[in-house]
């Protein structure tokens, strides 16, 4: 979509750099990555993350063939070809994955989706899926990154690991930077962990609340009592939180004196006992605190795309994940319609995967079934994956390979500067031949 | 002897850098298949980096993993860790109750020393 | 044929359409048309023009997300073989909003308001609403280059800095939305502003200033629709006062007030007894001054969904009215809310501010200068458009509707007492004309050589609410895309979009706030080409 641009004259003629392109491992999104490209290699990386860097740095033209069918190289026409079949022909299609791509090629994959009738789920299932559940029940007091860089005076991080999974979420946008109300950065800010597991996140902090495995709940709950002045017995706290009731009195009173606090949440909640519950308990407390204070929540999104898949399903289909459409029309139920779900029960009876890696990733249930049904794979990496799959595509890598669109964990925007062209198409490629070949199977415009 | 833990699978670094370096490279594989144990926990199992140990849900999921122990006193005592992928993914259930998320941390299994 | 703008009321007459456009009748009278679309006995009028919904983008998309109760037993969205399914609810899905306006003969429609930083989201998404030209208002009230221009006494760099954020975003118009409130919403708990003269600190910079600048940039600009105006305290009993100061701090620029009805009442704060209409008043000005023009933003009773730029708002409402709340803070630039709510004819301020709605429509004189809006989802969906026409056209129906209404509508308002009718041709002016020309849109609202092909047909039917829910014929760019509110054609329709002229060199400056200030690099944030379809530049001037 966008050109490449190189506004800095390499000194080795033969090395394009490329500024300003965008990192799309994780949910940061860094745009402001100077990549250097020789030979279709990128050389180096500028301020990327130490998994940044692995991004940039390992993906390269790979001499993989473009398809393989049944692991037999073929051509991407006959991929293509085998591709619509198995999937007009299925009675339980589903489509699922998204997370790690641009959202150009996840609208053509949903408009697949509701060609044939089938269902649609994204990652977000198996990772903030239950706090998407929450956000229905509770709504969200939310922010961009940057209102966080400018404002956060207290930035507590629950059940997250972004020192080590979100590297540069602390020096971009929560921890570190001078901000236009917080001029001394990291000194204005007061930073709090509270996790079961003393990460290095937890060691970063000024505060850390080492609580007890499973009771983010009662927690949360705990907070939100002393957010609204009700007494509460100390050994009851103790014992089910573990954390002295005390410091759960002190860390409100920090909370209600801020200016701007800011929870930014991570799985320990979403895939631990409770789920949506932990997640909702979390957003209502941000929102509690509004009586007193301002106060945002924001989940730490993985994946460098997942908030462009949870927007694109939602303004296609009105749901952001787990659609299933085989009555013409898009119906929503996490639980039935969910990846997880549908495989683990045995109804799923062809699936396309795009840029994820449930053969690695998912349940064993679910695995097992995956590995004996007709699927599609769309990866730039040879994955568990695409092993097994009876068609699978080796794609350019987004933002890499390919421009297009993705969005930040806080829901902005940005689009991509490619460094160098893949000899492999691209999902919004390959996904848009599909499409084209459904619609002819299925006789629909 | 075979006492229950509290299994938190989760992210870390290596294993994400491993997506993009290639998950059948070694160093995923090790990284994946390494299970962090809290320094008294392995001491008192008599354990040390390398050796197995072999895990068991309470649905009877099973797998062995070397252990190492966890650093820098990251896990109280009674919990472990294993970074995601494929070996983590064996233990969860399909169930996912209702949410479409199956239970990935704070899983109640045993240890027991192979 | 009704044709306001060039005076044509219910005469009957030809349409040539050539390439998707309206032209001459051929000086020939041996040419003859490759097809004819025969019209006799049924009502021609242009496409409807929305010119204030929130129909894509980040807000939208949250309201969407959040409330997945509405949808399961609403009106289910079928794929057919040439359309996509989709959702209903008071927030359609993308595909399912172009479908429905242009079933219901609307051919173009305004999103009133997207954070710039959120541009490219609200592309994609309009490129994702099929059948209906469109485009976008761009949040500049709490801009904070904006106000720091306004501090600093920069005039000249303010306006330029207008025109270069419109053309980054590809937007519109300006759109003002609670002007400073949301910034001190960023500030202080519970914050906001509460009248033209407060303070909003760290600027130093009251809204009146942030209006009275921004009018005068954007006029200076020559802009096609230079202002476009949610004013502050919005719902707030007695905020006629500052809806009055705001049209007055225009003085006689150019300026476009928004959902008027939402600004328009008298009585004390907090309390509820007091609520009345102040629209006479507050008429009575518009009337009197030309350079003014509103929307009025009908309320409709039944759940809908609030949404809006204004954060404080939507914490306010979610608070009243004990829902779900959605806020999003957008750096250095906007903020939004989002509550659910339900409006009951038992309610004293809802039913009054029915009514409140309906004496806009009949007290400003000038329909030209009054457009029809519901500030969908606000305070009902555009779906209700007919509805409203039936309340505007028939008197009886009107006097019947006020009886199932909490009867002080009738000491606290004037809507009992007016006894005025809309024609049909007066009709086509508040839903088509007026609006296509408050826009500054030349080849809309009309049909005069040069228009775009956009005509909407009807059947003829003594209830109109009847008449206009389901068009016999709706034509896009020449094509017959609706017949009998079934889609026969689906088109993608185009972008609207002004690219103002400006001096480049202010760049220099905008870049370096941008990477002391925002998340992303300056390079990153403007819009590229590539994010438009099908577009047209609306130029300036």
């Amino acid at each position: 979509m966008s050109t490449t641009a190189a506004s800095t004259k390499p000194v080795d003629p033969s090395v394009k750099v490329v500024t300003d392109a965008t990192c799309t491992f994780c949910g940061c999104v860094c745009d402001d990555i100077d990549i250097s490209v020789k030979d279709n290699h990128i050389i180096e990386a500028k301020r990327a993350c130490v998994m940044g860097k692995a991004w940039f740095l390992n993906h390269h033209a790979d001499d993989r063939p473009s398809c393989l069918i049944e692991g037999k190289p073929a051509s991407v026409a006959e991929g293509v070809e085998r591709a619509a079949r198995i999937l007009t022909e299925a009675r339980y299609p589903i489509i699922y994955g998204l997370s790690d791509t641009t959202s150009e090629a996840q609208r053509v994959a949903v408009h697949i989706g509701d060609l044939i009738a089938g269902t649609v789920d994204t990652t977000t299932s198996v990772c903030h899926g239950p706090s998407g559940m929450a956000f229905q029940s509770a709504g969200e007091v939310t922010c961009t990154l940057g209102e966080i860089a400018n404002r956060g005076d207290l930035i507590i991080f629950w059940g997250g690991n972004p020192a080590e999974n979100h590297p540069r979420h602390f020096t971009k946008y929560s921890l570190m930077p001078k901000g236009m109300f917080l001029p001394n950065g990291r000194k204005d800010r007061t930073a709090v962990a509270i996790d079961v597991r003393n990460t290095k996140t937890a060691k970063a902090m000024d505060l850390f609340f080492q609580v007890k495995p499973r009771s983010d709940f009662e927690c949360l709950w705990t907070l939100r009592a002393l957010a609204k002045g009700i007494d509460l017995d100390p050994a009851v706290v103790k014992k089910d939180t573990g954390i002295e009731l005390a410091r759960w009195q002190d860390l409100m009173a920090r909370m209600k004196a801020c200016k701007f606090g800011v929870i930014l949440f991570g799985m320990g909640l979403t895939m631990t006992r409770g789920k949506h519950l932990n997640s909702e308990a979390l957003l209502s407390l941000a929102r509690d605190m509004n009586a007193f204070t301002r106060f945002v929540v924001k989940p730490m999104r993985g994946h460098g795309n997942v908030t462009g898949a949870d927007n694109v399903v939602t303004w296609s289909t009105g749901y952001p994940f787990g659609v299933n459409m085989s009555r013409g029309y898009p119906r929503f139920n996490p639980g039935e319609y969910t990846t997880s779900d549908t495989l683990a029960r045995n109804e799923a009876d062809a699936a396309m995967i795009i840029a994820s890696d449930p053969m690695a990733n998912f349940s064993q249930p679910a695995r097992e079934r995956l590995a004996s049904i007709p699927y599609i794979a769309l990866d730039p990496k040879d994955t568990p994956t695409t092993r097994a799959a009876t068609v699978a595509f080796t794609t350019a890598t987004y933002g890499i390979n390919t421009a297009g669109t993705v969005y930040r964990m806080d829901d902005v925007p940005i689009f991509l500067r490619p460094a160098f062209e893949s000899p492999h198409p691209s999902d919004f490629d390959v996904l848009t031949a599909i499409k084209h070949r459904v619609m002819e199977l299925t006789n629909q415009q | 002897m075979a006492e229950t833990f509290i299994l938190v699978p989760g992210r870390t670094s290596k294993q994400g850098c491993g997506v993009s370096e290639g998950k059948f490279t070694d160093g995923y594989q090790k990284e994946i298949s390494s299970l962090q144990v809290a320094d008294e926990d392995m001491k008192r199992y008599g354990l040390v980096n390398g050796d197995k140990v072999r895990i068991t849900t309470e649905s009877g999921r099973q797998v062995d993993l070397a252990v190492i122990t966890a650093p820098a006193k990251e896990l109280p005592s009674g919990m472990l860790f294993l970074a995601y992928g494929d070996l983590s993914s064996i233990l969860m259930d399909g169930d996912t109750h209702g949410t479409g998320m199956p239970t990935s941390k704070g899983m109640d299994v045993t240890m027991e020393k192979l | 044929m009704y044709d306001p703008l060039h005076g044509v009321d219910g005469q009957v007459r030809d349409i040539w359409i050539r390439d998707g456009r309206i032209v001459d009748a051929p000086s020939d009278p041996a040419v003859r048309p490759d097809k004819v679309l025969d019209a006799a006995g049924l009502v021609v009028m242009p496409g409807g023009v929305d010119m204030h919904c929130h129909i894509a983008g980040p807000k939208v998309n949250a309201a969407r997300k959040m409330r997945p109760e509405e949808k399961r037993k609403a009106e289910h969205i079928m794929r057919t073989s040439k359309t996509r399914s989709g959702t209903m609810g008071s927030t359609p899905s993308t595909f399912a909003t172009g479908y429905k306006y242009a079933g219901m003969g609307y051919t173009t429609a305004f999103d009133a308001a997207t954070p710039p930083l959120a541009a490219r989201h609200v592309h994609e998404e309009l490129e994702d609403t099929p059948c209906i030209d469109k485009g976008f208002f761009v949040l500049m009230g709490n801009n904070h280059y904006i106000m720091r221009s306004i501090q600093r006494k920069e005039p000249e760099r303010l306006k330029t800095f207008i025109a270069w954020l419109l053309g980054a975003a590809k937007g519109y118009a300006p759109k003002l939305v609670n002007p400073g409130g949301v910034e001190v919403w960023k500030q202080l708990p519970s914050g906001n502003v509460h009248g033209l003269d407060e303070n909003v600190e760290h600027y130093d910079v009251t809204p009146r200033q942030i209006i009275e600048a921004t009018a005068r940039g954007a006029n200076e600009l020559k802009l096609p629709h230079p202002v476009h105006i949610h004013a502050n305290n919005l719902g707030m009993p007695g905020n006629w006062a500052t809806t009055l100061e705001t049209m007055k701090t225009l003085g006689d620029t150019r300026g476009h007030l928004t959902h008027i009805q939402f600004h328009s009442y008298g009585g004390g704060v907090g309390d509820q007894d007091t609520f009345n209409s102040k629209v006479v008043e507050l008429a009575e000005y518009v009337n009197t001054h030309p350079n003014l023009t509103i929307d009025v933003g009908q309320v409709l009773f039944g759940k809908t969904t609030s949404m809006t730029g204004d954060g404080p708002l939507g914490y306010y409402l979610s608070n009243i009215y004990h829902t779900k709340w959605f806020s999003a803070d957008v750096e250095m630039e906007a903020g939004c809310g989002i509550a659910p709510i339900e409006y009951r004819d038992k309610s004293l301020v809802h039913s009054l501010q029915w009514a409140i709605g309906l004496e806009w429509y009949l007290l400003v004189k000038d329909p030209w200068r009054v457009a029809m809006s519901t500030d969908h989802p606000n305070g009902g969906s555009f779906l209700a458009y007919p509805q409203i026409i039936q309340l505007l056209m028939d008197r009886t129906f009107r006097e019947e509707a006020i009886k199932q209404v909490h009867p002080a509508v009738r000491e606290r308002s004037t809507l009992a007492e007016l006894t005025r009718e809309y024609t049909l041709y007066e009709i086509c002016i508040i839903t088509r004309s007026g609006p296509a020309k408050i826009l500054g849109l030349a080849n809309k609202g009309h049909l005069g050589p040069g228009a775009d092909a956009d005509i909407t047909i009807y059947m003829p039917n003594d209830d109109k609410r009847v008449m206009f829910e389901m068009p016999r014929f709706v034509i896009k760019d020449g094509r017959v895309i609706v017949e009998q509110g079934e889609i026969r054609e689906v088109t993608t329709g185009k972008l609207l979009h002004v690219a103002p002229g400006y001096d480049t060199s202010i760049e220099t400056d905008i870049a370096e706030w941008f990477e002391k200030y925002y998340s992303v690099r300056f390079r990153n944030y403007p819009v590229s080409d590539d994010y438009l379809h099908d577009h047209e530049i609306i130029g300036c001037g």
